[in-house]
């Protein structure tokens, strides 16, 4: 991963990112390849586009809420 | 019966961290059953629980965490009815991780992603929560109603797990490239697990 590509990610998932810091300075000393692989299929996911029925399903929340 | 509904810009606060978590419930649904159709379900089942319970969200509190109890919840009840076996698509598993434009590592992702869902679903949880999502052990020990210890104990055991299926290849493989670039990872992976693995 380029720096500018990683920068602009913890810039997006600032979130996570606050989270994480917590675990992982001392998490990343002993931690095997795998341990990034893990993330990074975590982040593939959180970084996808959302789906449509995603957005569909949060418009029908407010007709929930309309509906009490 | 009924408690006092939220003002209508509490339920936009609502609406709006709800919104914001999706990409990570998705992530965790992904990650627990494996397969993207099933784990988006899951997620859209979760986003109405959260809505239809939202009075019982504390404004302040961890909107990602709160979602996650509900969606592990939704996920055991569907485990329960056998919707999901824990297995997965070949297919899909290979377009979710060589999908990423720019991916370094895709094989390396594929055999992780094969592994992972070799896990015991409790200790795959546990380790999603603490080692991808970024979650305390105390945090990850909440949302699994469980003591802090066994959220250790399961992680420690889904890494030792994981550790020997990379470093003996006991994962399957699809091909003989596979096989070449597995092995020069598991090369790789032997050097850092064997002076480090043993003490965690």
């Amino acid at each position: 991963m380029t720096a500018e590509k990683k920068t602009a990610k913890n810039a997006k998932e600032q979130g996570t990112k606050d989270l994480q810091d917590a675990n992982s300075t001392e998490k990343m000393a002993q931690e095997p390849d795998w341990a990034n692989g893990l993330r990074q299929l975590y982040d593939s996911v959180v970084d996808e586009p959302l789906p449509d029925s995603f957005k569909d399903l949060l418009s029908q929340l407010d007709d929930k809420s309309q509906d009490g | 019966m009924a408690k006092a509904y939220r003002t209508a810009a509490e339920e936009a606060d609502f609406k709006r961290e709800l919104t914001d978590v999706i990409p990570h419930l998705r992530a965790f649904a992904r990650g627990l059953c494996g397969r993207p159709d099933m784990a988006d379900d899951l997620v859209q089942e979760a986003m109405l629980k959260a809505w239809a319970a939202r009075e019982r969200f504390e404004a302040g509190t961890s909107m990602r965490a709160w979602t996650f109890v509900i969606l592990r919840n939704a996920y055991l009840t569907d485990m329960r009815r056998n919707r999901f076996r824990g297995d997965y698509d070949e297919g899909v598993a290979e377009k979710i991780l060589t999908a990423p434009a720019g991916q370094e590592e895709p094989i390396h992702l594929s055999d992780m992603h094969r592994a992972l869902m070799t896990l015991p679903a409790e200790r795959r949880e546990a380790l999603l929560l603490v080692g991808a999502g970024g979650f305390s052990y105390e945090e990850a020990a909440g949302i699994c109603e469980c003591a802090v210890g066994t959220v250790k104990s399961r992680v420690g055991r889904a890494r030792a797990t994981l550790n020997e299926m990379l470093e003996e290849g006991s994962i399957p493989k699809r091909s003989n490239k596979d096989a070449v670039a597995h092995k020069a990872i598991l090369e790789e992976l032997e050097e850092v697990s064997a002076g480090n693995m043993e003490a965690s």
